[in-house]
């Protein structure tokens, strides 16, 4: 029951087209762009968001540029964040807790995981509430907004670059060499931005009817921590709940990249298959939900 | 010929819910508030739509020829806000279509997305994405921008350091540099000192002159009369008239004269569900009688009647007075003075203006209360005409000013050998 009414923009070039290709002797047979009311599901309209791509990157920009202003150590939080978490992981269920890690040694085993949780747990916090943040915005001019979430998540990739350069010194350190499982890192990066996406397309977009989100979020990531192998490994898990573990998406982000980085013996193949559907869910969905409810971001934020 | 008409609107309407899921929440404990709200506002919504409906835009048509430059004018609340947001595509219509032939170039807010701890140099760039031009442009008209804004010698600091001044003219130039083949335009010249606006409005009348499509709302009608080809009136979310800007400009000033009257009653109080309501509002002379004509000069007040319902602490009143330009002349705050009453009951509250320096013609107050800073009580905008006589308060003196002086004295004359 897809009706795609949405603004229907039939133009050749959106507004502006790159360069001087626009003059009045284009103007004949170039159709109007039609303004009317939608019902039911929108379509994604990529073309308009194609046309936006250099907006996408400003407010990344502007996000990244602006995070660290008048902080004393600037960026070092990025690596601050995760390194300190570990620390007190590393002492509190490494050592007098006696979590088995694996066979790697305790502090590379939860950082390499923290890594993509933190990236999770940013973006989502910054993400979900993005469109309310950015409410002068969209209260007041006319861009898909599908790029402001997107753009409070792509942020938290810049944290993340920075986290990892300290992760590959860890495993200097303690003298870990990836195998050629590394090769699929790419892959679970782009499963743990979808995650993050997905997610923070359905929260920001609630956050703009139900401000309760705002004070869920936290709670939200809190939880969702204890229910992720970040302190502990997932073999820690019964065969037979493997599968319903993976049922949380960064379950399978996070054995996921252990599995790239530090090469447990097998490939934890069930589980993460089973995460990159519900991410796929997620994901869609939300692109979906947020469409739907974009229409009436203006009137109700 | 279609390809001369730039924008056409159809039966456009845009229909709001009072009430429900739109009640605007922000702070901790409204959103507290609202969350114990839900399970409560699941079973109303169940029960019944309580919604009220009200339409901000209804059946409204109009065309705009390429080239040309269209005024909308009305009062405040007639929709014309709605209409912008709705060709601009911020907000969809609930009904009826608009087309719009080229590129559209939208400023219902000058600065919007100016980000305090950047630069003026990289907000050109960060404003003028938002505003949908390519980096490419924005690298093309970088230095007009600043040049017109004056603020080379500021580029690299934080705009958060800027004059208020400095903000608006760089916020004017990122927009003005838009070049869109359709410009649409919200009052964004009411801002700023009288050089900047007079440049803005030469910036504007350019843009016309260069036989671009220019749509422009204002409550400065000035302004409209100078640079619009052609107005429209809004009144209560529908097209009152169209056409020629000076018809259109008298009838508006003519209506706001018309429809509001000397003084105010209120007729039906249980529909507001406020914790108070202003019941009866009239300006009295000098002599203490109630009128709706004052002299020039002359000492007046303005008489209220508030009812409370249940004490109300914070409770202030205010008193906004508008020329029929809708320029606002005076505003009177009882938060200014030591006035309180608080408590339940029914109160006549006076504001008198002892020194009467309104020159003659005809004015709207507007009163409304308020608990301070953020929610009002019960608000009447348009509440009551004023008019100042040219028959002055003294004898022997006559009021024969030409012009649209700001304020008008008794000069107390005397000569000496």
């Amino acid at each position: 029951m897809r009706v795609e009414t949405e603004l229907t923009r039939k133009r050749l070039a959106g507004p502006g087209g790159t360069d001087g290709d626009r003059g009045t002797s284009g103007q004949e047979g170039v159709p109007p762009l039609l303004i009317k009311p939608t019902r039911g599901w929108a379509a994604l309209n990529l073309r308009d968001l194609w046309h936006y791509r250099e907006l996408l990157y400003f407010m990344t920009w502007r996000d990244v540029k602006v995070r660290y202003k008048q902080t004393a150590i600037g960026a070092a939080w990025a690596v601050l964040q995760p390194f300190l978490t570990m620390v007190v992981f590393s002492v509190i269920f490494g050592r007098l807790a006696k979590v088995p890690s694996d066979g790697v040694p305790y502090p590379v085993f939860s950082f390499s995981a923290l890594l993509p949780w933190t990236f999770f747990a940013t973006a989502i916090t910054q993400a979900g509430t993005s469109l309310v943040t950015n409410i002068n915005l969209v209260s007041k001019v006319y861009f898909p907004r599908l790029i402001v979430p997107t753009a409070g998540v792509l942020v938290g990739i810049v944290d993340f670059a920075v986290a990892f350069v300290v992760l590959f010194g860890m495993m200097l350190f303690y003298g870990i060499v990836p195998g050629i499982a590394v090769l699929t890192l790419p892959l679970f990066v782009l499963l743990a931005f979808m995650t993050a996406l997905g997610i923070s397309l359905w929260l920001s977009a609630l956050n703009v009817k139900y401000r309760d989100i705002r004070y869920t979020i936290p709670f939200l990531t809190q939880f969702w921590l204890f229910v992720t192998p970040v302190a502990y490994p997932s073999s820690m898990i019964p065969e037979q709940w493997r599968l319903l573990y993976g049922l949380n998406p960064m379950a399978g982000v996070v054995e996921g990249f252990r599995w790239a980085l530090l090469g447990s013996e097998r490939a934890p193949g069930g589980m993460i298959l089973v995460s990159a559907a519900v991410v796929v869910v997620l994901f869609v969905g939300g692109l979906f939900y947020f469409r739907r409810m974009e229409r009436e971001f203006a009137d109700v934020i | 010929m279609m390809s001369e008409i730039a924008i056409r609107v159809e039966d456009l309407g845009k229909r709001y819910r009072i009430g429900g899921p739109k009640e605007a929440y922000g702070t901790l404990r409204d959103s507290l508030v609202s969350l114990a709200k839900v399970p409560l506002r699941a079973v109303q919504r169940g029960r019944a739509n309580g919604h009220r409906e009200f339409w901000a835009l209804r059946d409204v048509s109009f065309e705009v020829k390429r080239g040309e430059v269209l005024g909308v004018i009305g009062r405040n609340g007639a929709g014309k806000s709605t209409l912008l947001k709705i060709l601009s595509r911020i907000t969809e219509p609930t009904t009826g279509y608009a087309e719009i032939r080229g590129r559209v170039g939208s400023l219902l807010e000058v600065g919007t997305g100016f980000h305090p701890e950047l630069t003026g140099r990289e907000n050109i760039y960060l404003n003028g994405a938002i505003l949908g031009m390519k980096k490419a442009e924005i690298d093309r008209a970088f230095d007009e921008i600043v040049e017109f804004a004056e603020i080379e010698k500021f580029l690299d600091t934080p705009v958060k350091r800027y004059s208020s001044g400095m903000y608006m003219r760089l916020a004017f130039s990122i927009a003005a540099h838009l070049e869109p083949e359709i410009l649409i335009v919200d009052e964004v010249l009411a801002v700023g000192d009288a050089t900047f606006q007079k440049k803005c409005l030469g910036k504007m009348g350019d843009v016309a002159k260069q036989g671009r499509t220019v749509l422009f709302v204002s409550h400065n009608m000035a302004a409209v009369q100078r640079l619009c080809t052609k107005c429209m009136l809004l009144a209560d979310g529908s097209v009152q008239v169209q056409g020629d800007v000076h018809h259109v400009v008298h009838d508006y000033v003519d209506g706001t004269r018309s429809t509001i009257r000397s003084s105010y009653q209120l007729i039906e109080s249980s529909q507001l569900g406020g914790k108070a309501f202003l019941e009866h509002a009239a300006v009295v002379n000098s002599k203490g009688k109630v009128t709706d004509s004052v002299l020039f000069g002359e000492p007046f007040a303005v008489r209220m009647i508030w009812q409370n319902l249940c004490d109300i602490p914070g409770l202030s009143y205010a008193i906004r007075i508008f020329d029929m330009h809708d320029r606002l002349i005076t505003a009177v705050n009882s938060i200014d003075t030591s006035l309180s009453i608080a408590s339940r009951g029914k109160y006549v509250v006076e504001c008198r203006v002892n020194h009467n320096m309104f020159p003659p013609g005809d004015y709207r107050i507007s009163i409304g209360g308020y608990i301070r800073p953020h929610s009002s009580i019960h608000v009447v905008d348009n509440c009551i005409v004023l008019s100042i006589s040219k028959m002055a308060y003294s004898k022997d003196y006559q009021y024969n000013i030409s012009g649209d002086p700001a304020v008008a004295v008794l000069g107390h004359w005397s000569i000496h050998s």
